[in-house]
C-alpha cells in the first residue's frame, strides 16, 4: 500500500481524532453506568458506529426497550445520513472494493470530511477515502474501550473538550464557504435550521430541518443549475 | 439477550439508511438527485453547526458567550491559515479556558 496515502489520510483525520476519543470515553463510561462492559462498548462502536445513536441507544438497551420502539427512534435519530449518502453517490460510484466500508462508515465526521470531494494530487480517492474512514472508526472504538475501562479516572479536567466537534463542523463550513463561489446551499442549510430550531425546539428540529433545506433546495434548483 | 437483539436492531437501521440511496440509485443517478449531491454538502454542514449549538443557553449569564467566542475564534483560524487541525485546537482551547476559568 502506497505510503504516502496511509500518512495523507492519517493527517486528513486528525481533527476527528480528540473529538471521536473524548465522545467515545464519554459514551464507555456511560454504558458502563448503565451495566454494561466493555465487550458492548466494543461491539456497538464496531457495528453501530453512529455517534449520537450510540448514546440514545444506552437508555434503549438499559430500558429493555422494544424492537418497533428501537427501529423507530434508530430511523428518527439517524435519518439525516440518507442526505449524506445521496450526496456521496456519485464519489463513491467508482471506489470499487472500498465503496461497500465507505458507506457504512459514514458517519457525520467523516461526512464533513470527505465531502468536499478533494484528494490530494496522485492518491487513488477510494484508498484515501478507505484509509480517513478507516482511522475515524479506529478512534472511535478506541475511545469508547478507554471510557469503559478507566471510567471516571482521568487526571485532569476535560469539561468543554467536547466542543471540539463543534469546532471540527465550524471549520468545515468556513473553509467550504470560502472555497465556493454561490454560498445560497451553505445560507440555506444555516436559515432553515434556525428557523426549525426556533419553531420545534432543539430536540426535534433535525427532521423538519432536512424536509425544509430539500424544499428550499429544490426552489433554487434552476437559479442554481443556470449559475454553474 | 434482549440487549443484543436491540444492538443488532439498531446496526440493521444505520446500515439501511446509509445504504438505501446507494441501492435506490444504482444504475444512473437522476439530474434532481445529482443537483442535491452537489448542493446539500454545504446546507447540512450549516445544519450541523447548528446542531451542535442548540443547546446553547442565550437567556442566561453567560448568554452563550464561550460557545460564540469559541466559534468565533474557530473562523477566524481557518480563514486565517486554512488548516483544520489549527482552527479545531485553537477553538477548543479557547472554549476550555472560557468555561474553565473565565465564565465559572
Amino acid at each position: 500500500m502506497n505510503h504516502g496515502t496511509v500518512k495523507q489520510a492519517f493527517i486528513k483525520s486528525l481533527p476527528v481524532m480528540a473529538g471521536y476519543i473524548v465522545l467515545g470515553i464519554g459514551f464507555g463510561i456511560l454504558l458502563r453506568t448503565a451495566g454494561y462492559g466493555v465487550l458492548w462498548a466494543f461491539s456497538m462502536s464496531v457495528f453501530i458506529y453512529a455517534g449520537s445513536m450510540q448514546y440514545v441507544g444506552i437508555g434503549l438497551i438499559a430500558g429493555g426497550a422494544s424492537i418497533i420502539t428501537t427501529m423507530l427512534t434508530t430511523l428518527m435519530v439517524n435519518a439525516r445520513h440518507l442526505f449524506y449518502s445521496i450526496s456521496m453517490i456519485d464519489r463513491y460510484k467508482s471506489a470499487g472494493n472500498y465503496k461497500p466500508y465507505l458507506i457504512f462508515a459514514l458517519t457525520d465526521e467523516t461526512y464533513s470530511l470527505l465531502c468536499d470531494g478533494k484528494v490530494p494530487g496522485e492518491a487513488d480517492a477510494g484508498r484515501y477515502r478507505f484509509l480517513v474512514s478507516l482511522f475515524n472508526h479506529c478512534y472511535w472504538v478506541t475511545g469508547s474501550v478507554i471510557g469503559s475501562l478507566l471510567g471516571t479516572v482521568i487526571p485532569f479536567s476535560t469539561k468543554g473538550i467536547e466542543f471540539s466537534m463543534t469546532a471540527l463542523f465550524v471549520a468545515s463550513f468556513t473553509e467550504q464557504w470560502l472555497t465556493d463561489k454561490d454560498h445560497i446551499p451553505a445560507l440555506v442549510g444555516i436559515i432553515s435550521s434556525l428557523i426549525c430550531l426556533l419553531i420545534f425546539g432543539p430536540e426535534r428540529f433535525l427532521i423538519p430541518t432536512m424536509l425544509l433545506i430539500t424544499l428550499a433546495l429544490t426552489i433554487f434548483r434552476r437559479r442554481e443549475e443556470s449559475a454553474s | 439477550m434482549r440487549a443484543v437483539i436491540l444492538v443488532a436492531v439498531m446496526t440493521a437501521v444505520t446500515i439501511l439508511l446509509r445504504f438505501l440511496p446507494f441501492l435506490v440509485f444504482r444504475e444512473r443517478t437522476p439530474r434532481y438527485i445529482a443537483y442535491l449531491g452537489k448542493v446539500l454538502p454545504s446546507a447540512i454542514i450549516g445544519m450541523l453547526v447548528i446542531y451542535c449549538l442548540k443547546d446553547m443557553n442565550i437567556t442566561e449569564a453567560p448568554f452563550g458567550l464561550p460557545e460564540l467566542l469559541g466559534t468565533a475564534c474557530v473562523i477566524g483560524l481557518q480563514a486565517w491559515k486554512r488548516n483544520a487541525i489549527i482552527s479545531i485546537l485553537g477553538g477548543t482551547i479557547v472554549y476550555m479556558l472560557l468555561i474553565q476559568v473565565v465564565f465559572i
